[in-house]
């Protein structure tokens, strides 16, 4: 058994604690099992929910919060996939939206394609990477305390914030959000800026 | 001999400012350089440095969710970086508007940059993006702004190339004439 099999948090939980009340929330849910975690607590307009463009999902969350920057943006992603944009995260800080948060839900592992070991589960720190390119507000938590903490940060610190939440290592059934790329963008917009604006 | 500046950058950045263009997202390209100044000076334009052009796909996609129009700005040897991320601008039809300076046309003296401009308007096409090429300074403007309603009005992907024999030819001193 591999460390990430013995961390206490699992990762639907946590997600329905980063999603709790969520108000006027925008979210982006990067590819893979944090889209199913997303979709589980609850499929929402106002989600932007990835099946693809692995690396894109911070960067997405960057576009949204400096086009609107009276919004909490929250990005929701995966190790495998943050780690392919990492110089995303040089890009945030470069910006520093202070309405923008991202949070990782880390396994250390490549849940879609057969819980392959990711870099993480070498030790490669993604908190600190995203504290050396300069975002403001970043940690790594593992437990409960520590997840109230983050839950708290990632919803309403200054940002950008940036969180590794250590999840257990579990292979869950998926819950599917739709897979029509252009419903998911012409509902998000319709959401956020009303049908005049969206259309 | 004192040239003066070249007009077509200027004509550029009416044109993005004519279709209300509010995040600039670039690796910085040397033809580029007169646009990125006028664009980083333009209080209504946020400019977005990448490390990498895919990275600027995402962030329009975000801005295009938001309710904000962007461009990216990049030199051919850019497009190879952009492909898997061409496949969220297609699956969603989000707008996408990218500006080219060519780099390994007529006249290239550095070898390296010819692979990828050679191929620069094929594999745009491939992925799913209309190629609008210009040739002459004077038609640049009207090229940009008559792209960017396709790009916007559709929504539509959409890159401008705009030749090295426009741009101009790098030199690195080291080529006897």
């Amino acid at each position: 058994m591999t460390r990430s099999e013995r961390y206490p948090l699992r990762r639907r939980a946590v997600v329905e604690s980063l999603l709790a009340d969520r108000g006027d929330l925008l979210v982006v849910a990067g590819l893979g099992a944090p889209c199913w975690d997303v979709t589980a607590a609850g499929d929402h307009a106002l989600t932007f929910p990835l099946w693809g463009a692995m690396g894109s999902a911070a960067l997405i969350g960057l576009g949204l919060a400096l086009a609107r920057p009276a919004r909490r943006v929250l990005v929701i992603t995966g190790d495998g996939e943050m780690l392919m944009g990492l110089g995303g995260l040089a890009t945030i800080a470069v910006q520093a939206p202070e309405n923008l948060a991202i949070a990782v839900l880390d396994n250390e592992r490549y849940g879609e394609t057969g819980m392959q070991a990711t870099h993480t589960a070498f030790g490669v720190d993604l908190a600190a990477v995203a504290a050396a390119a300069g975002l403001p507000v970043t940690g790594t938590v593992g437990d409960d305390a520590g997840l109230g903490a983050a839950v708290a940060k990632l919803r309403g610190a200054r940002g950008p914030v940036f969180f590794t939440i250590k999840v257990r290592a579990e292979d869950l059934p998926p819950a599917l959000p739709p897979r029509d790329g252009v419903h998911l963008k012409d509902r998000f917009r319709r959401a956020l800026l009303g049908e005049k604006e969206a259309v | 001999m004192t040239r003066s500046p070249p007009e077509w950058p200027d004509d550029i950045f009416r044109a993005l400012r004519g279709m209300d263009i509010r995040q600039v997202a670039y690796v910085p390209d040397a033809g580029h350089a007169r646009l990125l100044d006028l664009c980083g000076a333009e209080p209504t334009m946020t400019m977005v440095p990448l490390t990498t052009e895919e990275e600027g796909i995402a962030v329009l996609a975000g801005a295009w969710l938001g309710g904000r129009r962007g461009v990216l700005l990049m030199q051919s040897s850019g497009i190879g970086n952009c492909v898997n991320m061409l496949s969220l601008t297609r699956n969603c039809e989000f707008p996408l508007f990218i500006l080219v300076t060519m780099r390994g046309q007529a006249g290239e003296t550095n070898p390296w940059q010819v692979p990828m401009g050679r191929i620069s308007g094929d594999v745009l096409g491939l992925a799913g993006v209309m190629v609008h090429g210009v040739d002459e300074p004077g038609r640049v403007g009207e090229t940009v702004s008559a792209g960017g309603r396709t790009a916007f009005d559709g929504p539509a992907a959409v890159a401008v190339l705009i030749a090295q024999s426009v741009v101009g030819i790098k030199d690195f001193g080291d080529q006897a004439d």
